[in-house]
């Protein structure tokens, strides 16, 4: 989804793209509890989705681990899209024209030159957003609680052994997620550095 | 007719205002920076559209805007070679050339890409990536790659003039060669002075978006260099 949005924003022009880019970018610099607020509104019970999902499935996402995946699936997204996005813009164009005057579509030029050139920004934002996927923490608290066993997501449980005073789970945690976090910048940064 | 244009485009502040026809021979768009060659090749390829005007090619007919007439540039089959960034860097020799057949099977592609690289000199070179070669090789595969559809046209924005002098001396012989294998109007941008003379049948003089003069390279340099040539002239010795 990230790809065919950047694609979008990046290689075509319409009326309220800067409106969808704002949309698709405001999980970024919103504070995660509003957009787990946001969230709540949406796939609630009674929010504008999950009253539908509700009524034709008698279920909710709420406080589930599907719950935990979507918080962390809005809260990436951006990262993905604005590093694929400039991925994709940084595509010579001439090439692009040059497989146009080849004969091949707009689908297949995508898919054989744009996509394959973008490559390195493209893995750089998926490196990047899943570590930021990784370290979500207001968005989920808000939709999918603390479950043990069920919602807790390892920021979440770093924040429960911290509190009750469990110091020693919640030091092998946080040293476990800082190594990661750095090896994932670390993989962004040679990826990024390997763009064209 | 090989190739008849008459187009109008306007872009901020700047107005191209052409019309001329060539037959099935190597036509020079011959003027300074900004005179509106490259912008001319564009609207013929179909990468941008004229406001005003109609693009034909031997009984095809491209682009019409008062017939309501615009074939996307996928469908008008026109080979195009551009300044630089001109091969895929993801792909190999064999591999950009190979892009610029479609709809042929496999055997009969692995055939038409053998033919383009003997006919390019480019034999050795197959699995090369575009960064294991030179300026003029990548000229050559860009040519293979426009010219192995059999185009209708073939449009050269200043193929080589990001080459040394004996690669450009190089280029010009294949590119007289090729002209004898495919009977199709070519179309060369240049602000070359010896390239415009030495290698076209008819020079169209471009300046400010307009066309000045127009001849073989004799009338045009000789016989009646008027003040338009004069000035292109001066300014391209004093770079």
């Amino acid at each position: 989804m990230g790809v065919a949005v950047a694609y979008l924003l990046a290689t075509k022009d319409f009326k309220g793209k800067e409106l969808l880019d704002v949309l698709f970018t405001l999980p970024l610099v919103l504070p995660p509890t509003v957009t787990g607020y946001y969230l709540i509104i949406l796939f609630g019970r009674n929010g504008f989705m999950g009253k539908l999902i509700y009524e034709w499935t008698g279920w909710s996402i709420m406080f589930t681990w599907y719950a935990a995946t979507l918080a962390s699936f809005v809260v990436a997204l951006p990262l993905m899209i604005k590093t694929t996005r400039a991925a994709i813009e940084s595509v010579d164009k001439n090439l692009i024209n040059a497989s146009y005057t080849l004969g091949h579509s707009e689908f297949e030029t995508a898919l054989r030159v744009t996509l394959p050139l973008a490559k390195m920004g493209i893995l750089a934002g998926a490196v990047l957003s899943f570590a930021r996927a990784m370290g979500e923490f207001g968005a989920t608290l808000m939709i999918a609680g603390n479950i043990p066993g069920k919602t807790d997501t390892m920021p979440l449980s770093i924040y429960a052994h911290a509190s009750s005073g469990d110091w020693s789970k919640a030091n092998v945690m946080v040293i476990f997620f800082s190594l990661m976090s750095g090896l994932f910048l670390y993989i962004a940064n040679r990826f990024t550095k390997r763009i064209i | 007719m090989g190739l008849s244009v008459r187009l109008l485009k306007k872009v901020k502040g700047f107005v191209l205002d052409v019309e001329w026809e060539i037959e099935d021979e190597l036509a020079i768009l011959f003027g300074g920076s900004g005179s509106g060659k490259s912008m001319t090749l564009q609207l013929i390829a179909g990468l941008m559209e004229p406001e005003a005007g109609f693009i034909r090619s031997n009984g095809n007919v491209f682009f019409d805007k008062a017939a309501g007439i615009n074939i996307s540039p996928q469908e008008r089959s026109l080979g195009y070679v551009f300044q630089d960034r001109i091969l895929f860097p993801h792909m190999t020799v064999r591999g950009n050339i190979a892009y610029g057949l479609k709809n042929a099977s496999r055997f009969e592609k692995e055939e038409r890409v053998k033919k383009m690289i003997k006919l390019f000199h480019l034999q050795g070179l197959e699995e090369m990536s575009p960064s294991e070669i030179s300026g003029g090789q990548k000229q050559r595969v860009a040519l293979a790659r426009a010219l192995i559809g059999r185009p209708k046209a073939l449009l050269l924005d200043e193929p080589f003039s990001a080459l040394d002098n004996p690669l450009r001396l190089e280029m010009r012989r294949l590119l007289q060669e090729i002209r004898v294998e495919f009977q199709i109007p070519v179309i060369l941008v240049t602000h070359d002075v010896f390239e415009a003379y030495t290698m076209g049948n008819q020079v169209i003089v471009y300046s400010d978006g307009k066309v000045v003069e127009r001849g073989t390279p004799g009338e045009i340099f000789h016989l009646r260099a008027g003040l338009e040539i004069e000035k292109i002239l001066a300014f391209s010795s004093s770079k």
